[in-house]
């Protein structure tokens, strides 16, 4: 069916996208942006009905790398999950890792040893630090300033990855975490280098920004286009950044307390505006306290344990019961639905998508823009295809 | 954060007949949930996204779960008469005895949704709504009407488990293709017999791949 | 003025291309394969098997206990235990893997079959150019292929391998110790029983004995 076909309708009191009528002159052309198109991190298609350069209707299409995570996750056990939940954000595992374990956590009632929430702090705040920064990244790739801004954020993410890798043994899929803790102690080297990176980072963020927040093309480009209210922001499930630079302040880490964030002083970054610029600022100003959060953890880490000595490896069987954990992960909120029947596997296992839901207001974003900023729209909601199919 | 139960009345008060039952989650979360009537979903969801005290304006997940027809063998008392010879006089005489019955509880489809309010920072509240069985009673209404953010994921359970969103304004396949059978997330679903020759020299996929690589040749 | 934030970025763009002559901090490319980043200690690729002393078959530590081959999760590990026996480490008979076969073609380098093997006999490898035009066979391995010494384990990953060896050396000793404990209660029961024998009185057994 095609695209022009289909009936737009708005519903009153719905938050439907508006219907835009085109203006008569000329004919509507349907464009099929992707699955193989390079503004689309992957591969996704976004059907897009086009009144000359004006965008009238937009419908993505999912479903290319879909692999039925959820299905394999119920026919194997609760561990053997861990390394696949790697594979949803390939850019943030030991986020994924964290809500997972979060989740199973909750679901068993299990405590986690101070030394571990410590390590898991600073490895998250890692993780958020190198993917926003990839993200602004591939957001000015995608406005044609190929390269440079991409590789400074690389060459950044590359000494992160450097330590994860020294730590976990991979640099994206490190199936680090475990119920009850973490796999592996860091030691004083480790701790130390993790202390010279974050000590660079301010200097990082600051040559970003004079490369990039004051350039007039880029303002051009991203201010006023791509907004989202902040009212169709929460009725539509946003969350994450996107949320945020829509001016509505809702930071998981700041309403769950989960871990220990409650003892870490930084600010929520809030946009105005809601558009692409707002939302890129906003990841600046995250990194920026994100680095603050890391100063702090990295002052604080106590010694001891870092596995719950309780905790079981093998033969873990959860009670029955249900639990959904969620986190604040770089893409928006990431949770875990589990429903345990007291079997080794568990009976339902269910990832909530950040970067999936996120797109639910791009149609609302896109219409009555240019073309050539749906890719710019596109690439503000900052989404990992393999986390958007699953 | 109120209780379940001071949310259950709430909603008891404002939607007349609502019909509410509270689902008690035994595990240490203790995030128990409500179970919905399908014909009242609407008007209680829309209460609790807007009455103030409440203002769970925020859906966070939606998700499917497939209950299977599960077959239950249970112990009852039956009494029933039997004839007997008592002191050389044969009389009939009730007896209760016990006996195993089995009984065959229907499954379900349930949709699960978790709810947040941002404005009230508070949360998560449980709502759940089940389908009379798993074959053809399988309607219950949408509520993207009342939140967005289930446009996206209530496509995803119609898509993986059949549940049929009446009201949904868009409600295709989402994550399989357009010409897909069949709901590849219920418990009884059956792989098609489709794979390609795995390297895996070891398991059943390799006797079966041969025997088809014989029957191809 | 219009312009102004264009020329600061330009700028800091020139910072950097004049500073990737001075600065390695700036140069962060290396030209692979000739130039090689040393890999860190605990890197993961692929697991393999750890043997001890000179033979690889003799000295394999694995158990065939099929641990591993239950936990993986793309079950990518298969194994054959054997009909007979062999001595392990301590001297203890135990059987072992007449056919163990990872395929790495599948396997996704997560380490969990390291975590739950019990016996330290599933290591992870550092070895990470295997590529092969091969697709069936060259990528699945089996014991013959997998099987590293404990040197070799040593050589890649010495902090963690030395952890093992002290593990494993003190695992030895107790059962020594409890091998030559059960020896000395042995021979002091048959000594008893000698005893008792010439003493040869009948005894008659406690009531309520079992
Ligand atoms: S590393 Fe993971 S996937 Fe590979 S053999 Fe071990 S458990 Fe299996
Ligand atoms: S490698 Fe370890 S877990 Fe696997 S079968 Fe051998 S002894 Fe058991």
């Amino acid at each position: 069916m095609s695209l022009l076909d289909t009936k737009p309708e708005h519903i009153e009191g719905w938050n439907r996208p508006p219907v835009i009528e085109p203006d008569g002159e000329g004919e509507l052309l349907e464009v099929a942006m992707g699955p193989h198109h390079p503004s689309t991190h992957g591969v996704f298609r976004m059907d897009v009905a086009l009144d000359g350069e004006r965008v009238v209707r937009l419908k993505p299409v999912f479903g290319y790398l879909h692999r039925n995570h959820e299905k394999i996750a119920e026919g194997t056990t609760y561990l053997a999950s861990m390394p696949y939940t790697d594979r949803l954000d390939y850019f943030c595992s030991l986020s994924n890792n964290w809500a997972y374990a979060l989740a199973v956590e909750k679901l068993v009632g299990q405590e986690v040893p101070e030394r571990a929430q410590y390590i898991r702090v600073i490895l998250a705040e890692l993780t958020r630090i190198q993917n926003h920064a990839s993200t602004i990244g591939f957001l000015l790739q995608e406005m044609g300033a190929s390269g440079t801004p991409l590789m400074y954020a690389f060459r950044e993410r590359e000494k992160i990855l450097d330590l994860f890798e020294s730590l976990t043994g991979s640099r994206m899929m490190c199936n680090y975490m475990r119920f009850g803790g973490c796999r592996v102690d860091v030691s004083g080297p480790w701790l130390a280098a993790t202390r010279k990176v974050v000590a660079g980072l301010p200097a990082f963020v600051d040559e970003f920004e004079a490369l990039l927040s004051s350039n007039e093309i880029l303002m051009a480009r991203c201010q006023g286009v791509g907004v989202l209210k902040p009212a169709l922001a929460v009725n539509a499930s946003i969350s994450g950044p996107m949320l945020r630079a829509s001016g509505v302040n809702y930071d998981i880490r700041k309403v769950d307390h989960y871990g220990i964030y409650d003892r870490f002083k930084f600010r929520v970054p809030l946009g105005d505006h809601g558009d692409i610029y707002d939302r890129y600022m906003v990841r600046v100003l995250e990194m920026r306290e994100s680095i603050g959060i890391l100063n702090q953890a990295l002052k604080e880490i106590p010694g001891g344990p870092i596995m719950d000595p309780k905790a079981k490896l093998r033969g873990f069987r959860p009670k029955a019961g249900e639990a959904y954990g969620r986190i604040e992960a770089p893409k928006g909120e990431l949770g875990f639905y589990l429903i345990s029947d007291g079997s080794p596997n568990p009976y339902r296992y269910r990832v909530r998508p950040p970067s999936l839901i996120n797109l639910t207001v791009l149609e609302d974003m896109c219409l009555g823009q240019n073309v050539a900023d749906v890719v710019l729209i596109f690439g503000s909601v900052d989404i990992v295809l393999g986390e958007v199919d699953r | 954060m109120r209780t379940v139960e001071e949310i259950k009345a709430a909603i008891e008060a404002a939607v007349p007949d609502a019909g509410v039952t509270l689902v008690m989650n035994p595990s240490p979360a203790a995030q128990h949930s409500l179970l919905l009537q399908p014909e009242k979903a609407v008007a209680v969801a829309t209460f609790l996204r807007d009455s103030p005290e409440l203002a769970f304006d925020y859906l966070s997940n939606v998700t499917g779960v497939d209950w299977l027809d599960k077959e239950i063998a249970e112990k009852v008392k039956v009494t029933k008469s039997v004839t007997k010879t008592v002191d050389g006089v044969e009389q009939t005489v009730d007896e209760t005895v016990e006996e195993t019955q089995k009984r065959v509880e229907p499954g379900y489809l349930e949709a699960v949704y978790h709810l947040y309010s941002v404005a009230l920072k508070d949360g998560p509240l449980v709502i759940r709504m089940r389908t009379a069985n798993r074959t053809d009673k399988i309607e219950m209404p949408s509520l993207t009407p009342v939140w967005r953010g289930a446009e996206f994921q209530e496509r995803e359970v119609f898509d993986l488990y059949g549940i049929v969103f009446a009201g949904h304004p868009d409600l295709r396949r989402i994550l399989m293709w357009d010409g897909f059978k069949d709901h590849p997330m219920r418990k009884d679903y059956v792989e098609p017999d489709d794979f390609e020759y795995e390297p895996t020299a070891h398991d059943e996929v390799l006797k079966r791949a041969q025997e088809r690589q014989a029957s191809r040749d | 003025m219009l312009g102004e934030g264009i020329i600061k970025g330009m700028l800091e763009t020139a910072k950097n291309f004049a500073g990737s002559f001075v600065s390695a901090d700036r140069l962060t490319t290396v030209e692979y394969p000739e130039q090689r980043i040393p890999t860190a200690e605990n890197a993961r690729v692929f697991p393999f098997l750890v043997y001890d002393g000179a033979g690889w078959e003799a000295g394999l530590r694995c158990v065939a206990c099929q641990i591993c081959e239950k936990e993986c999760p793309p079950k990518c590990i298969y194994i054959e235990k054997s009909k007979d026996k062999k001595p392990d480490f301590v001297g203890k008979m135990q059987i072992y893997p007449v056919r163990f076969d990872i395929d790495i073609s599948v396997c996704m380098s997560c380490q969990i079959c390291v975590e739950v093997c019990p016996f330290e006999a599933i290591k992870m490898d550092t070895q990470f150019e295997l590529a092969t035009d091969d697709r069936f066979g060259g990528l699945l391995m089996d014991r013959q292929q997998l099987a590293k010494s404990n040197e070799y384990y040593h050589s890649i990953h010495p902090a963690e391998a030395a952890e093992v060896d002290a593990r494993l050396a003190q695992e030895k000793t107790a059962a020594e110790a409890k091998a030559k404990a059960a020896a000395e209660a042995a021979a002091a029961k048959a000594a008893a029983d000698a005893a008792k024998a010439a003493a040869a009185k009948p005894e008659t057994p406690a009531a309520g004995g079992n």
